[in-house]
């Protein structure tokens, strides 16, 4: 069936945080980089909710510090200071960070504003050793067009990547902070997008200016998309951590599924006549009924010394078992948030207590004991009676949203662009001052400087490389891609190799290598105009080049001429040339006098199967026919 | 007593000139919702003060998404208040209840980070929390102590002088006399040291603990180490079997211990980690735990509710710290004995050694009834004057050694020796006593915790 978006009025925003390839980080002059191994300094750290200046505090931060976690901190002396440590006040805001993203700024028609301000925005999770992330906004208002559409982009903001979570043991999490403090760029758009389609070529053309900077990072983890969705009658959702663009469609198609039979679900419970006031959220030890289970998960809890705690949600039954997107069901929902809630494993309810090994008699037994009828369902959680109170506790207020439809949430995206539940949303009550950043003002003479030196929209290029090397678009669109753009003009300026060639190799001829497994980000840049000039200067032939490109990846601080003296690729001198041709004229007299000239194809063959790479096929082609000619005239 | 304090905000603090003009035509008031149009954008947000050292030609608006941006004004741009919204205004949560029960602990706030909140005229900290804000944000402590709070000074510990010591010391007495079962004064951490020492001098025969404690982040971040120790000050005040002047901060930059030191051997040594105070040419008093004190220094003074406090809270400004550098004129030295200085303490290289050029005007400021004493500014280690002929020189002027004794702690101790004594001599004699154990005798091997998980007493994670 074919989805009408239009017609269910969806709208997507997107917020695209990037890393900046920048030298140091935002707010101290640490390696930008991660590290692998073993930590060399291990810190442990809780943290508080506290008020915004306007004096609230805000419901997400309150829950997070409710819950009360543990964080350990791990780091290494080269990507961590104390400023990542929180033991150190920031120092002053990255001036190359603030360049590329008022250069981003510019390039999508933003308005830079005039005085800078630090915000913290709160942020208690322990992805931030100080409890918040500092951030700002660069600039607002801009746009930019996205195959004819005008999509407008709300904020530019600059900020400071948080740490990476590497583990979680009950009540103590871990974070490793050498991502802590790595610049970001946000870009957020308006909340304009239509189908999920168009959310990933969005996604797409924002990539696309980003990267024409040259000035942010590559590879898996450097650029995250948070996308906001909504639909009519349904809620305005956040979903955290898309990290691979081809997933966008799928998290829109997979959260309006979920928004619809949420719905859909509203209308199933106000045709069964439930109220709000019917969730009274009586909570029942029903342990005793389990005694005797058969039911592995029970058992196992209750010789833990866990209780069984259950509540009765009445006219559900039939609804927890309703499949939302694929692999999660309403149930799924509920048990979402019980464990975020509650800390709990998770929780059974009657539409599934079967299948878990639930005997009827048991199932009556637990029905009768919170005095359920057929129309209710029943949710049991088993664990300490704090957690499992919780827990169900939590079980209620989902189904209470779910009387009024989708719940405003923030989600996590999951590998296959489903989501589960992460938090509610965060209110504007967050932010505050970072008062030991003084505020930056942006000059006229400052942006008319980074105006003077912005990169060429990707477009714009694309069609010069077209015209003025006479490329094709595809290789063209490859080769800003591939960020090879700028080494691409260099070596056809530097070289007089074909322009063909240079993009053919450093696009299809380089992708096709790394399908093999070839590192071809060991290659330097110094290294690839090498190829081309020898290339050019006929020393070896275009041929030899992936044969040449794999050696260089392989033994570190070596020339490409060492690789075509160690390969056996340097060319053949026409002299010899001529004389091997002789040889192999020789050789096939039988296969000439059969085929006369005919035989050139055959011959042609049977000579670069041994000549790839060390001559020139025209060249050898015109030799051989000469020679051939010469000995059928003879 | 009202030293320092803040000033009461004027209708829109911090705004001068043009800017100050537009919005007072457009009758803006702070945390009013206002729009600026300006070449063609129109902004939208809510006004927010802005720090007083800033220029006169940007506004501060909190965006709806919760950022706050500048706006430069120029006579081409519009301001219009939309219409009121919320004040900015801290609003700390209400106290929890007080259970009977508890011990009775008082928390005299002074000041300092650990006392202290974004301030929209400066952009800055400052301090301005009373006691029971701190109370009712760290509500745990109710399940420690029943908390009396007084609100002494709200300044920051670099404005502080010897006769808020003195201040500190009387009101700390005072409530003591009135069967608290311990107090804890917050402080900011430059000069807490300072504080520490002066009132391990200024309250002798101390019935319960004196425990004073700061902040290195202020207490509107998630990560303030400030509820922690305040946490493990107010239990120390109220359970621990020591009656001293202690300071209670963190032992490491983890939230895993607090650890208490001497008043008279501490040492703030770190501009801005969590474990800047350090007691040094000593072991720390104790360590707590998960609410679990364990000694680490067995010569205290017991708590005895029957012992009675003496008050001895007087301090003569008139002494100075000299520190001793390459090539430093002797006439520094005369200047302050001109100036009516009664004592003087050098921090001197090394063992305690200064400049053989210095020697004639030392000898006269002793000559002129000056008590002039020698520490090191090595930190650690104490001064021997026997070793070199430089110091024997200069004992044999009458330079007084002071053994291992910290600086600040010296001079803090000349001040009141210079106070307490009816003539000089007496005073000579007050300094080289060992009044709170700001001399020890005995430099064991460098005291240094071990690392995190193996410490006794440290925190096992919970799964």
């Amino acid at each position: 069936m074919k989805i009408d978006y239009y017609a269910l009025g969806l709208k997507v925003g997107l917020e695209c945080h990037q890393q900046l390839a920048t030298r140091g980080k935002l707010f101290c002059s640490c390696k930008p980089y991660l590290f692998k191994g073993e930590p060399e300094i291990i810190f442990l750290r809780r943290l508080r909710p506290t008020q915004s200046e306007l004096g609230q505090v805000d419901p997400a931060a309150f829950f997070e510090f409710q819950k009360g976690m543990k964080i350990l901190y791990e780091a290494d002396a080269e990507t961590s200071c104390l400023v990542e440590m929180d033991e150190e006040p920031p120092h002053e805001l990255n001036r190359e960070a603030l360049d590329v993203s008022l250069t981003i700024a510019l390039m999508m028609n933003a308005k830079p504003v005039d005085e800078i301000y630090v915000m913290r925005k709160i942020v208690i999770d322990g992805s931030n050793t100080t409890g918040f992330q500092r951030t700002c906004v660069v600039a607002v208002d801009g746009s930019i067009n996205v195959d004819g559409k005008n999509v407008p982009i709300q904020h530019i903001c600059l900020e400071e990547d948080a740490a990476r979570k590497i583990g979680e043991e009950g009540f103590l999490i871990r974070y490793r902070i050498d991502r802590l403090g790595i610049p970001l760029v946000e870009i957020t758009t308006g909340p304009v997008i239509n189908t999920p389609e168009e959310a990933e070529r969005v996604a797409l053309a924002i990539g696309k200016i980003l990267r024409s900077t040259k000035r942010v990072k590559r590879g898996i983890g450097t650029i995250r998309q948070d996308l906001n969705i909504s639909i009519r009658d349904g809620a305005l959702v956040e979903i955290k951590g898309v990290q691979d663009l081809e997933l966008i469609s799928k998290v829109v198609e997979f959260e309006v599924q979920r928004q619809l039979n949420l719905l859909k679900i509203r209308d199933e419970l106000r045709r069964r006549g439930l109220r709000e006031d019917e969730l009274k959220g009586e909570f029942f030890d029903v342990t005793s009924v389990f005694r005797e289970t058969r039911c592995q998960i029970l058992r196992r809890a209750i010789s833990q010394g866990k209780i069984i705690l259950a509540v009765k949600l009445p006219k559900l039954a039939g609804l927890l078992g309703f499949e939302l997107t694929p692999g999660l069901r309403f149930g799924g929902e509920l048990a979402d948030r019980a464990r975020f809630w509650g800390r709990v494993g998770g929780i059974l309810h009657t539409d599934e207590l079967k299948s878990y090994g639930v005997s009827d008699e048991e199932i009556s037994e637990l029905r009768r004991s919170v005095g359920a009828g057929e129309e209710d369902a029943v949710v049991i959680v088993a664990d300490k009676i704090e957690n499992a109170s919780d827990a169900l506790k939590a079980v209620v207020e989902r189904v209470r949203e779910a009387i009024n439809g989708v719940p405003e949430e923030t989600r996590a995206a999951n590998p296959d662009g489903t989501t589960r539940y992460m938090r509610p949303r965060p209110g504007a009550a967050r932010m505050y001052p970072e008062t030991d950043v003084p505020p930056i003002k942006i000059t006229r003479e400052h942006l008319e400087r980074l105006r003077a030196q912005l990169p060429e929209p990707p477009e714009e290029k694309i069609k010069r490389l077209m015209s003025s090397y006479g490329i094709n678009e595809k290789l063209a669109r490859q080769l800003l891609d591939m960020e090879y753009d700028d080494l691409f003009e260099f070596t056809v300026k530097e070289t007089n190799v074909t322009p063909t060639v240079a993009a053919a190799t450093l696009t299809e001829t380089f992708k096709a290598l790394k399908r093999e497994g070839v590192k071809i980000e060991n290659l330097t840049d110094e290294q690839i105009v090498e190829i081309f000039k020898i290339v050019a200067l006929e020393k070896t032939s275009k041929e030899s080049i992936p044969e040449i490109v794999k050696w260089l990846t392989e033994h570190e601080g070596s020339s490409p001429m060492d690789a075509i003296k160690e390969l056996g690729l340097t060319m053949v001198s026409e002299e010899k040339l001529k004389s091997l041709i002789e040889e192999y004229l020789d050789k096939n007299r039988d296969l000439i006098s059969e085929r006369k000239l005919g035989a050139i194809g055959a011959l042609m063959g049977i000579i670069m199967k041994d000549l790839r790479g060390k001559a020139k096929p025209e060249l050898v082609n015109k030799i051989l026919r000469e020679k051939l000619e010469e000995r059928l005239k003879g | 007593m009202p030293i320092g304090g803040s000033k009461v905000g004027e209708r829109l603090p911090g705004y001068r000139g043009l800017a100050l003009k537009m919005l007072l035509e457009a009758g803006a008031d702070i945390g009013d919702l206002i729009r600026i149009v300006k070449d063609n954008v129109v902004l939208e947000g809510i006004l927010i003060p802005r720090s007083e050292y800033s220029d006169d030609k940007h506004v501060v608006i909190k965006s709806r998404s919760g950022y706050n941006i500048g706006v430069e004004i120029t006579p081409a741009t519009r301001v219009e208040r939309i219409r009121a919204e919320m004040k900015p205004l801290f609003a700390p949560p209400p106290p929890p209840e007080q259970r009977a029960g508890l011990p009775k602990v008082t928390i005299l706030s002074t000041g300092g980070t650990i006392a202290s909140r974004v301030d929209y005229r400066t952009g800055a900290v400052r301090p301005v929390i009373s006691a029971s804000d701190l109370y009712s944000i760290v509500p745990e402590l109710s399940d420690i102590a029943l908390i009396d709070a007084e609100i002494l000074f709200s300044i920051f510990s670099e404005d502080l002088t010897p006769k808020h010591w003195s201040a500190m010391a009387r009101a700390a007495a005072d409530h003591i006399s009135r069967g608290v079962d311990g107090v804890v004064i917050t402080h900011g951490t430059d000069t807490m040291g300072y504080s520490a020492a002066a009132l391990s001098f200024a309250l002798q025969n101390l019935p319960v603990p004196v425990v004073f404690v700061g902040a290195q982040r202020s207490e509107d971040r998630p990560s303030s180490d400030a509820p922690m120790n305040l946490i493990g000050a107010v239990y120390a005040a109220s359970r621990a079997p020591f009656a001293e002047v202690t300071v209670a901060m963190h032992e490491t930059p983890s939230d895993e211990a607090i650890i208490i030191h001497r008043g008279t051997k501490v040492r703030k040594c770190h501009t801005s980690r969590r474990d800047a105070f350090k007691t040094v040419n000593s072991k720390p008093l104790a360590r707590i735990v998960n609410n679990k004190i364990f000694i680490l220094a067995n010569n205290y003074q017991p708590r005895d509710l029957e012992r009675k406090i003496i008050l001895r809270s007087e301090f003569d400004e008139r002494a100075a710290l000299i520190k001793f550098y390459p090539g430093m004129n002797p006439k520094i030295i005369d200047w302050y004995v001109s100036e009516g200085y009664r004592g003087i303490v050098l921090e001197g290289t090394g063992l305690g050694h200064a400049r053989r050029e210095c020697f004639p005007a030392i000898r006269r400021a002793i000559d002129a009834g000056v008590i002039v004493a020698m520490t090191s500014q090595c930190i650690w280690g104490r001064v021997n004057m026997n070793v070199y002929s430089n110091g024997r020189d200069l004992l044999s002027i009458g330079v007084i050694p002071l053994g291992d004794m910290l600086a600040e702690t010296a001079l803090v101790k000349m001040m009141w020796c210079l106070a307490q004594s009816k003539s000089i001599d007496d005073a000579k004699n007050l300094l080289i006593a060992n009044i709170a154990n700001e001399f020890s005798d005995r430099t064991v091997e460098h005291f240094e915790p071990p690392k995190f998980s193996r410490r006794e007493g440290a925190l096992e994670i919970e799964n």
